[in-house]
């Protein structure tokens, strides 16, 4: 299996190539190509992970691309037992999706392009997590921000989905760019890309003493990286692009935007982390806590007061992609990647029974929604288990990745704790918000006619459900919990379960159920009331913090009037310039003109007339009569007959 | 004075720039080919007389002639069907007037 | 002297014709004079002993062409064409020109010692002619055949109206 790691991503890049070629005429009209695709790599993930598990050395395959000066550029994959994870993640929770795409996109026009674009996002994501150097790795995170711009943007017709397509691609470009500062500088002083050199120099202390402009270097360097983590992640503040690419199909925003895309800033953090943890005095885990920590609450508080069941979940994933941060800010380096990997699967599941939804009631909106629990019973089970498992229910997976996360952080700052405890909390009510006005009750969108969705659609959900109620168990104490020995940053002690705090965190859970059922079920506490209580900051919830009226404010209306001074100096200077250029050489030309029309014209036309000339003297001797010819002859033979007498 | 091959060469001399003054001078180009038949005669007569004082023996100069002759009718007749051509064509066999060649 | 005065005879005959032929404002008194010019001919190749020659030249041109030419004479001009100029503006130089090369000929064939040849002609010409055409002169006598069939064709095509 080792020697086979690079068939993981070449498997969904063929599929691709396929579909673009022959699109329709390949079965299922490219869908069982995409996902024979996706198979076979979850195939030879899952061989490499069980394989990973027994432990050992690295996976490795590296390949001489050039030769940069006096720099080699190798490019290369490694599997070590965090990439084998999230392969694993990758591949068996994009088979499911790409499974129920199937049923979700019948009938789509572009149903092919839309397996293609899938494929292809495969491929640039296993290229990701498989880099085993900075480049690749940027060159897998950049592919897959294209297929997410292709993808958001697919229904291009609806031109809300056209700007959500753009928002997102321009949003996270801002966190790339600093991403990039930081490779650059990396590869400055150290001359190299791959991971495990620039581990080997930075325990050395080959950066620790160097600053740059005052910030000591390996600080900045980790600082940067993680910019790009927060424009891929959707973390404050570049997190307002992933509510707005809901407008892509929910399969997409289950895969790319729940499940692997997002999270591949939380594996970048994972991968690099040896950055950040020599950084000095940790600064740059700092800052990854409290970004985290600040976006999980506060995405949190906006999932409560949203009303479109795709933007909730949205805003949920960037509280929980937060929260992965902040473990990881807080040394939880195996919390965080395993949050990461549970949520995968629960949010995968609940976006794909969203999905399931609104394809039965054409509406987005829960408040139109009710009584589906009767009509589509595997819908709501699989719903309900998923979102047990974001709440944080046990026996349930999410229960024991954020108590992990919620451990690490009661250890190292209690500020923190007591913002992810309130997230916790507001997780539990928003998510329990939405199963009891979709699933309680009664229907209030009248015109509807639920139906369970087919097979194809259903039996991924049930797949992942069975993964979001056991994957969690690999973190379960009384099994051991051998995810901390898979999953484990050397230098960092495990902070020891602790039952206490489970139960503190599951009572946090239960309560913000038991809120949910008051308010949305037996409708105990009016829901009115409680928005006149929160008041003003009900308003700034609900404006959702007022980040993208910030942003027109602040970014988008400077860089219109720059762009748009830019224009004028290019009308005026830039063109003027072209122009006068235009101009001086139409005047040469001009002269050119002249002395062409007289000079050599000139010459041509006196050639010509001396011809004509010389043409009409001579043309009269031609009469075009014969006797006047014959006359000639005759008189010549007679005076060449004279001559030849005389002589 | 005993008769000659001069006298007769100097006749068909005489004959010959009659057809040749035909030649130059006539417009109608059946006069024309008169004037050559007049001068294909000349140069018959020639044939025949070398023959008979320039050659005795061989009888060449007479089967010239004979071939000559014959020739002569192949001409006569190519000749007169091209004027008949020409006047179905241009409604005149005046060489003077069919210049339609002329640029 | 018979045979002085018979060639005077036949060359005024010839000449005197061949002038009117050439002369003569009538196009159809031109080509009738052809007649008496060509059985002049005809008549000094008997004197020149080629009895064959003159019975051809009596059947071919006194005969045929003659009748041809005036046969072209009726289907084009349809008359005696006197209602034309028959001469072109060059008579003068014609005449020079012809009057020129005659000056010119005759005092070089008078000026000029021709070689006598030896022997006499075979009493019958028409039988020697006869078996040299098969013999000696056979391919002479095969392509003029077949230069007379191309003409014969040629003139056909020539003078056929076309469709």
């Amino acid at each position: 299996m080792r020697d086979l790691i690079w068939l993981i991503p070449l498997f969904p890049l063929l599929a691709f190539c396929a579909i673009v070629a022959f699109g329709r005429r390949l079965p299922g009209a490219g869908s069982y190509v995409a996902v024979a695709g996706i198979g076979a790599s979850a195939l030879v993930s899952i061989g490499l992970f069980l394989e990973m598990l027994g432990g050992g050395p690295p996976a490795q395959l590296s390949l001489r691309w050039m030769i940069l000066g006096e720099w080699p550029l190798d490019l290369g994959f490694r599997v070590d037992q965090l990439s084998a994870l999230m392969l694993l993640v990758v591949t068996v929770v994009g088979s499911m999706i790409f499974v129920y795409s199937i049923g979700y996109m019948h009938g789509d026009p572009r149903f092919p392009r839309f397996f293609a674009y899938l494929s292809l996002f495969a491929a640039s994501m296993l290229l990701l997590v498989l880099a085993d150097n900075l480049l690749l790795l940027y060159a897998g995170w950049e592919l897959v921000g294209l297929c997410s711009y292709l993808l958001i943007g697919f229904y291009f017709e609806r031109p809300s989905a056209a700007r959500a397509s753009m928002k997102a691609f321009i949003t996270t470009r801002v966190g790339d760019f600093f991403m990039f500062l930081g490779i650059l500088l990396i590869f400055l002083h150290l001359g190299t890309f791959q991971f495990e050199e620039i581990f080997a120099r930075v325990r050395e202390g080959a950066l620790s003493g160097a600053t740059l402009g005052g910030v000591p270097l390996l600080t900045l360097v980790a600082v940067l990286l993680f910019g790009g983590a927060v424009g891929k992640s959707a973390q404050v503040p570049l997190h307002t692009w992933l509510p707005d690419a809901m407008e892509g199909p929910t399969p997409v925003s289950a895969l790319i935007h729940a499940a692997t895309m997002v999270a591949a800033g939380v594996y970048m953090v994972a991968r690099t982390y040896t950055l950040f943890f020599e950084s000095g005095g940790q600064t740059a885990l700092h800052v990854v806590a409290y970004v985290g920590g600040v976006t999980a609450l506060m995405a949190a508080t906006i999932a409560v007061v949203q009303d479109d069941i795709k933007r909730v979940l949205a805003y949920s994933t960037i509280s929980q992609l937060g929260l992965m941060m902040l473990g990881l800010g807080m040394l939880g380096y195996t919390a965080g990647m395993f949050h990461l990997m549970t949520h995968a699967f629960f949010k995968a599941l609940l976006f794909l029974g969203a999905g399931s939804v609104i394809h039965a009631v054409h509406t987005n909106s829960i408040k139109e929604m009710g009584g589906l629990a009767r009509v589509m019973p595997s819908t709501y089970w699989t719903f309900l288990i998923g979102a047990l498992a974001l709440a944080g229910v046990p026996p349930f997976a999410g229960f024991w990745s954020k108590d992990e996360i919620l451990l690490e952080t009661f250890h190292h700052s209690p500020v923190l704790f007591a913002m992810a405890a309130l997230t916790s909390f507001l997780t539990a009510f928003y998510m329990f918000r939405v199963v009891f006005y979709t699933f309680g009750g009664t229907l209030r969108k009248h015109d509807a006619h639920p139906h369970e969705s087919p097979p194809v659609m259903t039996r991924p959900l049930w797949v992942l459900a069975f993964f979001a109620v056991f994957v969690g168990l690999v973190g379960a104490p009384a099994f051991g919990a051998p995810i901390k020995h898979f999953i484990e940053f050397e230098g960092i002690k495990h902070v020891p379960f602790s039952a206490g705090l489970a139960l503190l965190s599951t009572g946090i859970a239960g309560a913000g159920i038991f809120l949910a059922a008051l308010v949305y079920h037996w409708k105990v506490i009016p829901a009115s009331g409680l928005r006149r209580a929160a008041g003003p900051l009900y308003a700034l919830v609900e404006g959702k913090y007022f980040f993208d009226e910030v942003y027109a404010v602040a970014v988008v209306r400077p860089t219109l009037w720059v762009a748009g001074s830019l224009r004028k100096f290019d009308i005026y200077v830039v063109d003027g310039i072209v122009n006068l250029a235009g101009v001086a050489g139409l005047r040469v030309a001009r002269l050119y003109r002249v002395f062409d029309l007289y000079v050599v014209d000139g010459v041509v036309n006196l050639v010509g007339w001396m011809a004509k000339a010389m043409g009409g003297v001579l043309r009269y001797v031609q009469t075009g009569r014969v006797e006047n010819y014959l006359l000639a002859i005759a008189l010549g033979v007679i005076v060449l007959a004279a001559a030849g007498l005389l002589r | 004075m005993e008769l000659g091959l001069a006298h007769f060469l100097t006749t068909s001399a005489l004959l010959f720039c009659l057809g040749l003054y035909a030649l130059l001078t006539r417009r109608n180009a059946v006069a024309i080919l008169m004037g050559i038949e007049l001068m294909l005669n000349a140069a018959n007569i020639n044939l025949v007389a070398f023959n008979r004082y320039v050659a005795p023996a061989a009888l060449n100069g007479q089967i010239f002639a004979l071939v000559v002759i014959t020739l002569a009718a192949c001409e006569a007749g190519v000749g007169l069907a091209l004027v008949i051509s020409a006047y179905r064509r241009l409604r005149t066999i005046r060489v003077d007037e069919i210049n339609v060649l002329k640029w | 002297m018979g045979e002085l005065a018979a060639f005077i005879i036949l060359s005024v005959v010839t000449l005197v014709s061949a002038v009117v032929v050439v002369t003569s404002g009538n196009i159809v008194r031109s080509a009738l004079s052809l007649v008496p010019c060509f059985l002049g001919i005809a008549g000094l190749f008997v004197l020149l002993q080629a009895e064959f020659v003159a019975g051809i030249q009596v059947l071919i041109y006194a005969g045929g062409i003659t009748v041809l030419i005036l046969f072209v004479i009726m289907l084009t001009e349809g008359g005696t064409g006197m209602r034309f100029r028959q001469v072109n503006e060059q008579v003068p130089l014609g005449v020079l020109a012809s009057a020129a090369l005659a000056v010119l000929l005759v005092v070089t064939l008078v000026g000029t010692r021709w070689p006598q040849g030896s022997g006499s002609l075979p009493g019958n010409t028409a039988a020697a002619i006869g078996s040299a055409f098969l013999t000696n002169m056979v391919l002479v006598f095969e392509i003029t055949s077949l230069v007379l069939l191309v003409a014969l064709v040629g003139a056909i095509v020539i003078a056929r109206r076309e469709r």
